[in-house]
């Protein structure tokens, strides 16, 4: 099986299935259903790793960007949404939101 | 003391002539209301519906669902490239030509010809009927005139507007006014890199119309969103904006820009600093080349947005860092609405600009989240009637206007036509 990432993020894998996803209801659907722990968890693996993960990226056209590279770039996605949990809120969902949702149905790809 | 200088009257309140005194807002809570503005305004005024890049090619359509006039259009482009919009029913026995799955739900695609899924009647890309089936079993049927029926619609700058009356009082351009034309040669057209989110409202569309028209509320709702030294500064300043204009029937604010990141990077986030990206849009500006006048129209220096509220329904919020946003508020009933907004980039040229963009639209969602919350609780009180005035700043006067401009239109079509 060929890796789920670039060999220099190899250590980032654990995280490939639960969070490099593709769309933005996925990952906010995802924040909403994990824990602060679970999610400070992946924040503090992934935030020091997103500088050097966007550098990769741009390693190759945008338009072009291999498999593993997306999905690297799907993580930096991912821990941008998960951000305001950990960053801003403590908590995943914006507070006093209530039943009020706003979800995203058209985006850029990648 | 004021931080930008007012209008010789003291006030832009004043300068405009809306009013001092407490205003009501039995206009978001009277189902009886709503009755009237859905005839006076949703049945009478230019909507826009989307943009043309949502139309790429011939066939191309969409679907609008206007509830607040009680119809569905679709919106296609013909073989000529012109824009139509046509009444989504077929003139057979009266079904819905273009859905699918969920009879209520929009739609989008493209197709050759309209057929609908009930008897097979085609019409073509420009409304006429091109094919019944059976022909020869109805009686006195004349497919000249059994086309599909059109419905006012007009390009702006890439936006297409439909206007459901029979014939509008204005044409588009006459409509949008110096004001919001002057923004044409803005790029609206090359920032095809889009995020769009929809939300239902618990809350009457002006409510949440007031809630973006006035940035007084931005220090202390969004407080949260920025770290303690950011947000307490902002806080102990409060808000103000150095330009406000009106062009009847439509509104904008102006707002100086503040970019901290370039003094203090400690009063960003850590995600911010990361994505060098937040709630202003990407730190590094996009190259949109010169903009046309109707941008920044006080030539604020520096200058952070502009947002534009376009009557009845609908903003265009550009931001002094390259970007813009939409939105749209459609009403569903007195005490509901569908919430509309879509964020627009230039094209990413490099996984760090789309980066960059992620974190301004995510961004705009946190914050949209935080102020569509507030609204069901101030629809709840509002109904209860226990208050019926309330006060109004000066950085609120684009509220005002907007119940004011409401008032005028719904009146205006309670007159009794003038006797020839």
């Amino acid at each position: 099986m060929s890796p789920l990432l670039p060999r220099e993020f190899a250590d980032l894998e654990p995280f490939v299935a639960t969070w490099s996803l593709a769309s933005e209801a996925d990952r906010y659907e995802q924040r909403m259903s994990s824990s602060m722990a679970e999610m400070q968890a992946f924040y503090d693996a992934v935030a020091p790793r997103a500088d050097a993960a966007i550098a990769y990226c741009d390693r190759f056209p945008f338009d072009e960007l291999p498999e593993d590279a997306l999905r690297l770039l799907h993580l930096v996605y991912s821990l941008i949404t998960v951000s305001f949990a950990v960053e801003v809120w403590l908590q995943p969902r914006v507070p006093d939101s209530g039943s009020t949702s706003l979800p995203c149905f058209t985006e850029p790809v990648p | 003391m004021a931080r930008f200088p007012k209008p010789p009257e003291g006030s832009w309140t004043e300068h405009f002539g809306l009013g001092t005194e407490p205003v009501s807002y039995a206009d978001s809570t009277s189902p009886a209301f709503y009755e009237r503005e859905r005839e006076a305004i949703f049945g009478r005024v230019w909507l826009n519906v989307g943009r043309v890049e949502s139309l790429p090619r011939t066939g191309s359509y969409f679907t609008k669902e206007l509830v607040a006039a009680q119809t569905s259009i679709v919106v296609v482009r013909d073989r000529d490239n012109t824009i139509r919009a046509f009444y989504n029913v077929c003139r057979h026995r009266g079904n819905k030509l273009v859905w699918n799955d969920d009879p209520r739900a929009e739609t989008q695609g493209s197709c050759r010809q309209f057929v609908c899924k009930y008897h097979g009647w085609r019409y073509q890309l420009d409304g006429s009927l091109a094919h019944v089936q059976q022909e020869h079993e109805f009686f006195d049927l004349d497919k000249e005139r059994h086309g599909l029926v059109p419905v006012h619609c007009d390009v702006w700058a890439g936006f297409v507007f439909v206007n459901l009356a029979d014939e509008p009082r204005q044409t588009l351009s006459e409509f949008l006014g110096p004001m919001v034309t002057a923004l044409e040669g803005y790029p609206f057209d090359r920032m095809t890199s889009r995020f769009a989110y929809r939300a239902t409202i618990h809350a009457n569309w002006k409510l949440f119309m007031d809630a973006f028209a006035e940035f007084y509320h931005a220090p202390v709702l969004h407080m949260k969103q920025s770290p303690e030294k950011y947000s307490s500064m902002a806080r102990s300043s409060g808000f103000e904006a150095p330009h406000y204009q009106i062009d009847d029937p439509h509104r904008l604010v102006s707002t100086t820009g503040v970019r901290l990141w370039e003094t203090d990077p400690q009063s960003m986030k850590p995600m911010e600093r990361l994505t060098r990206s937040g709630l202003f849009g990407p730190w590094d500006k996009a190259d949109l080349g010169e903009l046309p006048s109707g941008v920044n129209p006080a030539r604020c220096n520096p200058w952070g947005l502009d947002s534009f509220q376009i009557f009845p329904n609908f903003v265009i919020l550009i931001w002094s860092q390259g970007w813009y946003l939409t939105y749209h508020y459609w009403p569903t009933a007195y005490d509901t609405h569908v919430f509309e907004g879509n964020v627009y980039f230039l094209p990413a040229r490099t996984a760090r600009e789309r980066v960059a963009q992620e974190m301004a639209a995510v961004t705009f969602k946190e914050f949209a989240l935080q102020d569509s919350n507030t609204l069901e609780a101030t629809q709840l009180m509002l109904e209860s009637g226990y208050i019926d005035r309330f006060h109004l700043n000066d950085q609120e006067v684009l509220i005002r206007h907007l119940h004011r401009v409401v008032a005028e239109w719904v009146d205006a079509a309670d007159q009794p036509a003038v006797p020839a």
